[in-house]
């Protein structure tokens, strides 16, 4: 795994997140080692997503601390800020520019700061994805919806950062596209050595993908666990008992 | 040539951005050749252009030569149309007339749309102060009346084609400002702009590479649809005197002289009504079928 | 209450070109729980809309058979399917936000299903609305009679559309992925509650969706689809023992709490599978 010593790769100390009256989360605090994998589970309304968005930098309405390798994260991020961190999200067809073929769609953070060789990186790109080059110059509605969450882990991967986040990545996918999906994330990680923040609200994706998880409740991280000791059963709190009891039942047929 | 064209643009996988594109535009093309009523448009205004531009070649007469023996002449084989009040060929001048009707009708288009897209994808993507700042703005222009501002620059400057346009362009810009301030707030929340934000571009790379791109479709068609009535109130300036003036042969002014022979001599009104009858009529048709075929409901 | 299709075929003409959604299936349901399982565009929707009739005009309906009971679908007029829809076959939707009204209150709407096909003064519309609200569960029926679809959570919404469906006394349900826009919980507490008032009524079900373990939790039987073609139909009991292929590499794709895969087996679909059945 990875070093007990090893300084944290993503720190979220004490994170509140409201808008206007409404308090989304209340008080968020956990800590993700570097190569490590870290599920967040919960239901809707939970928070978790807005988590991740604050994390991603897309959200700039929060208090608290997000640390990244050590550096405090300021509430509007600097642009390279992105080439170490990056996000996949949940929806295929709404998180691919419906007016773009995918080469523009790929290109477009290597525009922006300047990366050379746009060609071969996007080449190779699409190989990683194990999507056939012959995709490159469609637009996203001629791809089916697994070849369009393979471009989203493309265009997060393309300039090489450090840090997925994912938000319900398989969510709207088949389950057989759903498996595809999932190993491919597993294979890039380790090929890459990248840290992943996964949210979801299916206990058994989070167990497969993920090394520790947090689970979220009505705002608050109510427990954070080892997956081991998820599937073991040992549990302390009853909101993640109750989840994971629904999850086996629907196994046990 | 035509077949290995359609060929390249229809191939399931491109192989270039350009082939893509042109895949995509062909597609649209061919949806836009289904509908009839469009292409009966397409073609009047094409052949309207068409005549404009080749109206020194193919007028019979100089629209300004007057004959004032031949005044109020019927149609004839001499003169297609009949003769105005002056013995000038209304054929001629309906020919000439539509470079000018065209012309302003260009002008106007070209400097109203990318201002009301730039207005709106600005107000709508960065909100707050500056959204309700240009919106007021926006407001302010959307109020004027736009025969009486004509008649104001006309009191201020001069009569002529340069205060109509000027006129028409300051009261037509808005709608285009919330067309595409709509669009933008409709898009600005969806995920594939997250993921712009997400390549650290600046706000202002995703308003004009990835958010103004998407409010076109909707800004042509009503560009398209606005060029008729921006015809009829070109007309309608040129009737009251205050665009092109005398010897210039625009539509409106012809039948401003016209209609004191309206009972008689009915001719010489009648063509130049016909000439903005049937092109207004071509943008509409025209526009209808473009927003069947660009109305993102359907891509 | 039977229904029988037999050889239903669904195709779409789209400027020339011929697609076939639905080849060929035939399906048989009493007083009894069936799920039908798919991944998208296996067509299943598509089946339970062509059983009421609610498929666009450019859809190809053709079938052998296909009745409720001695009323012969294929044939039926709009007319005849009217009086079908609602009162005797309920259709409950995927997501609640879209199936009710969003300008009437959850009463007013289910009121006039009542009203609709059973008639009543004001007083005996509102006393009956709140027992069927009462029936779904719903812990404060008053409070949800005058409140609007946005007002209330995506389960009660659900809840909501199931008392409105079930208003007119129907005899055969058709739920169409009625949970999967919702929570773990929540999904367990409606299929539950579905579950429950089928049976005590003595109604048919139609399950679709596209969750296999699901399916087979509620319903007795489970026909699983694929490209238009129902692969395999077996007891909701057996599953796990099931023999075709493509239900086996479903299941086995599955990531799972309770027992680790280093990786998850990926579904190879075979080309042979839609041959075999074309006899």
């Amino acid at each position: 795994m990875n070093g007990a010593g090893e300084k944290p790769m993503i720190e979220v100390s004490d994170l509140k997140i409201a808008f206007g009256p409404h308090v989304i989360v209340k008080g968020a605090n956990f800590t993700v080692a570097p190569r490590e994998s870290f599920g967040i589970v919960g239901e809707s309304g939970s928070g978790k997503s807005t988590v991740l968005r604050a994390m991603a930098g897309l959200n700039e309405v929060w208090d608290g601390a997000i640390r990244f390798d050590g550096v405090e994260a300021p509430r509007k991020r600097p642009a390279e800020f992105f080439r170490q961190v990056q996000m996949v999200f949940q929806d295929p067809f709404g998180s691919l520019h419906p007016r773009q073929t995918i080469d523009r769609i790929l290109s477009e953070i290597l525009l922006v700061h300047r990366i050379g060789d746009i060609d071969g990186r996007i080449n190779r790109a699409l190989a990683d994805v194990a999507l056939p080059q012959s995709v490159r110059f469609r637009y996203p509605h001629q791809l089916s919806g697994g070849q369009r969450q393979r471009v989203a882990i493309a265009r997060a991967l393309i300039a090489e950062p450090k840090i997925l986040l994912l938000d319900e990545p398989t969510s709207a996918l088949d389950v057989s596209v759903q498996a595809e999906v999932l190993n491919l994330l597993a294979d890039l990680r380790e090929q890459r050595g990248l840290t992943y923040v996964m949210v979801s609200h299916n206990l058994a994706v989070i167990a497969h993908l993920c090394n520790r998880l947090g689970v979220m409740q009505g705002g608050e991280m109510v427990e954070q666990l080892s997956v081991e000791d998820l599937r073991a059963g040992r549990i302390a709190h009853p909101h993640t008992r109750e989840l994971r009891e629904l999850s086996v039942s629907l196994e046990e047929v | 040539m035509l077949a290995t064209f359609r060929n390249w643009a229809l191939d399931e996988m491109p192989s270039s951005r350009r082939q893509a594109a042109w895949g995509r535009r062909y597609r649209t093309w061919l949806a836009l050749r289904a509908n009839p009523l469009a292409m009966i448009g397409l073609f009047i205004i094409l052949t309207c252009v068409i005549l404009s531009v080749l109206a020194p070649l193919l007028a019979p007469y100089d629209p300004a030569a007057q004959n004032l023996e031949l005044r109020l002449a019927r149609p004839s084989i001499d003169h297609l149309f009949g003769t105005d009040e002056l013995g000038r060929d209304i054929l001629s001048r309906i020919l000439y007339g539509g470079r000018v009707t065209l012309g302003m009708v260009v002008t106007v288009v070209v400097l109203v749309a990318p201002l009301g897209l730039a207005v709106g994808c600005i107000a709508g993507y960065f909100g707050g102060w500056v959204d309700t700042l240009l919106m007021r703005v926006t407001d302010v222009f959307l109020a004027f009346p736009r025969l009486i501002l004509a008649l104001a620059f006309v009191a201020a400057l001069r009569p002529g084609v340069e205060s109509a346009i000027l006129a028409i362009a300051l009261t037509a810009w808005p709608p285009y400002a919330r067309i595409a301030r709509a669009e933008t707030l409709t898009v600005r929340n969806a995920d594939f702009i997250a993921a712009c934000r997400l390549t650290g571009a600046s706000p202002w790379r995703i308003v004009a590479r990835h958010i103004a791109p998407m409010c076109i479709p909707s800004l042509t068609v009503r560009v398209t649809l606005d060029m008729s009535s921006i015809i009829i109130t070109a007309a309608s300036l040129g009737f009251l005197g205050m665009g092109a003036q005398p010897p210039s042969p625009e539509w409106g002014a012809m039948i401003a002289t016209a209609k004191q022979y309206l009972l008689q001599q009915w001719w010489v009104a009648v063509a130049p009504c016909v000439a903005i009858l049937l092109t207004s009529l071509a943008f509409n048709f025209l526009g209808d079928g473009l927003r069947d075929v660009l109305d993102p409901k359907h891509s | 209450m039977q229904v029988e299709i037999k050889n239903l075929r669904i195709a779409f003409e789209n400027r020339g070109t011929r697609f076939e959604a639905v080849r060929g299936i035939s399906l048989s349901l009493g007083r009894e729980k069936l799920g039908i399982v798919g991944e998208s565009g296996s067509g299943k929707s598509l089946t339970a809309r062509a059983l009421m009739k609610l498929l666009t005009k450019n859809a190809q309906v053709t079938a052998d058979r296909l009745t409720l009971d001695d009323i012969d679908l294929l044939k039926a007029s709009e007319k005849e399917m009217r009086a079908i829809r609602g009162k005797r076959v309920g259709f409950i939707l995927q997501d609640p936000k879209y199936s009710l009204n969003p300008v009437k209150t959850i009463g007013k709407q289910i009121a006039e299903a009542w009203r609709e096909h059973k008639g009543g003064s004001r007083k005996e519309l509102r006393d009956a609305t709140l027992d069927l609200l009462e029936q779904v569960k719903i812990r404060d029926p008053k409070k949800v009679f005058d409140s609007y679809p946005h007002e209330i959570s995506g389960g009660m919404g659900q809840r909501a559309m199931i008392a409105m469906m079930l208003a007119p006394d129907p005899e055969l349900l058709i739920a169409d992925e009625p949970t999967s826009a919702l929570d773990a919980t929540v999904q367990a507490d409606i299929l539950r509650l579905i579950d429950d008032l089928v049976e005590r009524r003595g109604m048919g079900l139609i399950l679709i969706s596209h969750d296999l373990p699901l399916v087979s939790h509620f319903c007795d039987r489970v026909a699983v689809m694929y490209m238009g073609q129902i692969m395999e139909e077996m007891a909701a009991s057996d599953l796990l023992q099931a023999k075709h292929p493509y239900t086996q590499g479903l299941l086995n794709c599955m990531p799972s709490l309770l027992h680790p895969k280093a990786r998850l087996p990926v579904l190879v679909r075979d080309e042979a599978w839609l041959k075999e059945l074309r006899t």
